[in-house]
C-alpha cells in the first residue's frame, strides 16, 4: 500500500446474524460490484474486496496477482496506462496500481484472485471502522500496509475475463431509486408522500457509511405523531425522516434507530446506493414488491449467466 | 398495550416488521423475546436474521427463498406454537460501576437537576433490578428499564462527540452502557471496569436481550486495580 486515498477500507457481502447483539452488517455497499470483481479474478463471490471511496489509492504488487476493478470510474491506470475496468488483468510483480479520481460513481472495488487473508471476525472480513473491528486492525487502509492472498497464482488464468459491459448499471449525476413505501408510511400525510415521490433530492456532503442525507422538500407527518418512534431493527436501503423532514437513507453501518421510516429501497437497487455522491440527484419511483422481485431477478440472472459463462470457458 | 396479534409492517422486499404492542414494559417485551426463541426453535428456510427491539422484531430474509405472504404464514403457524415452548430464565448479571467523578461527569448535573444528593442517586441507581430490553445503537450497548421515577432525566441537550467505553449512562426513564468509545446523549453517571463487547467471543456481547442487571457501586482504587 502506497497511498491509501481519501477512505479505502477491506469489505466483504457483510456481517449477517449478529443484528441482535447490535453488531450491523458493514461490508460493500455496492455488493454487486463486488460480485462480479470477485468473479472476474475467480474468487467465491462473497471473498473481501478493497472497497475505494473518490480518489487516491496506489498499491504495488509484491507478486504476480490477477486483479480486477469494478463499481465508480476512479480512471485505474496500471503503471502508466489507463486500466480497462469490469475486466480481469494481471498485475506482474512490480507494477503500480492507482486512482487517479473520481470520473463517475463514488465507490470502486478492487479484487485480488486468492482474495484477501484476514481473520474472520463474527463470520465476514468486513471492516467496522466505528467499532474497530474486522478487515486490518478495524480501521482504513493505511501507506505501508501488506495485503496478502492466498495461492495468487492459481487466479492467473483468469486474465482477460470480462464483464458485459451493457450489463454495467450506468452511473450519472441523476438516480432514480425504485422505494416500496413503508414501514412506517401511514404515519405521513398523503401530502408527505407525494412530496416524497414527486420532488428531487440532493445527496448532502455529510454522507458517509452509515447514511446517505438527502436535502429538498420538506417530508410532512401527521400533526398527531411525535418526532420519533420506539427504536426498532434496521436495514440499509430504508429511508428515515427525521424531524426536520430531510430524509436520510440508511447504509450499513446502521443496525437500529428510532425515527419513522417512509419508504424502502428495494434490494435490486441497493448497490446504486453506493454510487451515489454529494451534489448527485435523487429521485424515487414507487414500485409493488413484484416489480421488486422481478428486479432482483434479473439481477441475479446476469450474474448467474455470467459465472455460466465462466464455467463454459 | 400489548397486542393481541401481532401486526405487520413491511420494510422493502427482504424484511419485515412485527409489531407485539405500541409502549416500552416488561410485558410487551417478553413476548417479543418469546417469539424470537420460537422462532429460533424452528428453522425457516430463507430467513437471514432476527434482531428484537422493545416491542417488535426485524424479520430480515431472503427473498430469492421465500415470499413474504409465505414467510407471513409460517410466523403465524410459529405463534400458535408459542403456548408448548419452554422459555429458559434470563440471566441476571452484576456490574460494578465506579460513580462520579471523572467516571461520572454528568452525576453532579443530574444531582441539581433533582435536587438530590449524589449518595441517594447512586443508591436508587443500584437498588433497582434492570431488564435489557434490547442491544442496539452500538455492539453491545444495552437499554435497559425501568429507572426508578425519581431519576428519570431529559438527555443533554448537547450529545458528546466521545464517551469512553464502559460509561454507564440515564435517560428518561432507561440506563444504559457505551460498549465501545463513541458519540451519544445520554447522561454518564459512571464507569465500569467491565467488557460489554468483544468481537472475539461468542456471543461477543455480555449482555443479552432479556438479561436481568444489578449495578454494585465500587471504589475508584477497585475500578483502577480490576482485572482486565
Amino acid at each position: 500500500m502506497l497511498a491509501p486515498g481519501l477512505l479505502s477500507t477491506i469489505q466483504d457481502r457483510g456481517r449477517f446474524g449478529y443484528g441482535r447483539y447490535g453488531v450491523p452488517p458493514s461490508g460493500a455497499i455496492d455488493p454487486f460490484s463486488l460480485r462480479v470483481a470477485n468473479l472476474l479474478v475467480d474468487n467465491p463471490e462473497d471473498e473481501a474486496c478493497l472497497e475505494i471511496t473518490l480518489l487516491g489509492l496506489k498499491v504495488r504488487a509484491l507478486t504476480d496477482a490477477a486483479i480486477a476493478v469494478t463499481g465508480a470510474d476512479l480512471q485505474p491506470f496500471l503503471n502508466d496506462e489507463p486500466l480497462e475496468m469490469w475486466r480481469s488483468h494481471v498485475l506482474k510483480k512490480g507494477d503500480i496500481l492507482s486512482f487517479k479520481g473520481v470520473k463517475s460513481g463514488c465507490r470502486s472495488y478492487l479484487a485480488i484472485g486468492g482474495g484477501i487473508s484476514l481473520p474472520v471476525v463474527m463470520g465476514s472480513k468486513s471492516t467496522n471502522i466505528s467499532s474497530k473491528f474486522g478487515g486490518l486492525e478495524g480501521r482504513p487502509l493505511r501507506g505501508g500496509d501488506i495485503l496478502h492472498s492466498e495461492a495468487p497464482r492459481f487466479h492467473l488464468l483468469a486474465e482477460g475475463r470480462r464483464f458485459p459491459q451493457g450489463w454495467v448499471p450506468p452511473y450519472g449525476k441523476e438516480w432514480r431509486l425504485k422505494v416500496i413505501f413503508g414501514p412506517q408510511d401511514d404515519q405521513f400525510t398523503e401530502r408527505g408522500k407525494e412530496t416524497f415521490i414527486g420532488s428531487a433530492y440532493q445527496v448532502s456532503p455529510q454522507t458517509d457509511r452509515t447514511g446517505i442525507r438527502l436535502a429538498g422538500a420538506v417530508i410532512e407527518r401527521r400533526p398527531e405523531v411525535g418526532e420519533s418512534i420506539i427504536s426498532e431493527g434496521v436495514i440499509s436501503g430504508t429511508i428515515q425522516v427525521p424531524g426536520d423532514g430531510q430524509p436520510i437513507i440508511i447504509l450499513v453501518e446502521t443496525v437500529t434507530g428510532g425515527y419513522r421510516k417512509i419508504a424502502t429501497v428495494i434490494t435490486a437497487d441497493l448497490p446504486l446506493l453506493g454510487q451515489l455522491r454529494p451534489g448527485d440527484t435523487v429521485r424515487f419511483k414507487q414500485v409493488s414488491l413484484d416489480e421488486a422481485s422481478q428486479a432482483l431477478g434479473e439481477m441475479e440472472e446476469r450474474i448467474k449467466r455470467f459465472k455460466e459463462g465462466l464455467s463454459l470457458s | 398495550m400489548s397486542y393481541q396479534n401481532p401486526r405487520y409492517r413491511i420494510m422493502g422486499d427482504r424484511a419485515l416488521i412485527l409489531e407485539l404492542g405500541d409502549e416500552i414494559s416488561p410485558e410487551v417485551n417478553r413476548r417479543v423475546r418469546e417469539l424470537v426463541l420460537t422462532l429460533e426453535e424452528n428453522p425457516l428456510e430463507g430467513l437471514v436474521e432476527i434482531v428484537p427491539t422493545y416491542r417488535s422484531l426485524l424479520i430480515i430474509y431472503d427473498p430469492l427463498k421465500i415470499g413474504l405472504a409465505a414467510l407471513q404464514h409460517r410466523i403465524e403457524e410459529f405463534q400458535k406454537k408459542i403456548e408448548g415452548i419452554p422459555i429458559p430464565e434470563p440471566k441476571t448479571v452484576d456490574i460494578p460501576v465506579v460513580y462520579g467523578g471523572e467516571y461520572g461527569p454528568d452525576l453532579e448535573w443530574v444531582s441539581q437537576y433533582h435536587k438530590i444528593s449524589r449518595e441517594e442517586i447512586i443508591r436508587l441507581h443500584s437498588g433497582s433490578t434492570y431488564q435489557v430490553y434490547m442491544i442496539g445503537f452500538t455492539p453491545g450497548f444495552p437499554y435497559m428499564g425501568e429507572l426508578p421515577q425519581r431519576l428519570a432525566t431529559p438527555r443533554r441537550e448537547t450529545p458528546r462527540t466521545v464517551i469512553p467505553a464502559g460509561s454507564v449512562a440515564i435517560a428518561q426513564r432507561q440506563t444504559g452502557i457505551y460498549p465501545v468509545e463513541s458519540p451519544g446523549g445520554w447522561q454518564i453517571i459512571g464507569r465500569t471496569p467491565l467488557k460489554l463487547f468483544d468481537s472475539t467471543q461468542s456471543p461477543p456481547t455480555l449482555l443479552e436481550m432479556g438479561d436481568r442487571v444489578r449495578f454494585s457501586p465500587i471504589e475508584d482504587e477497585e475500578f483502577e486495580h480490576w482485572p482486565r
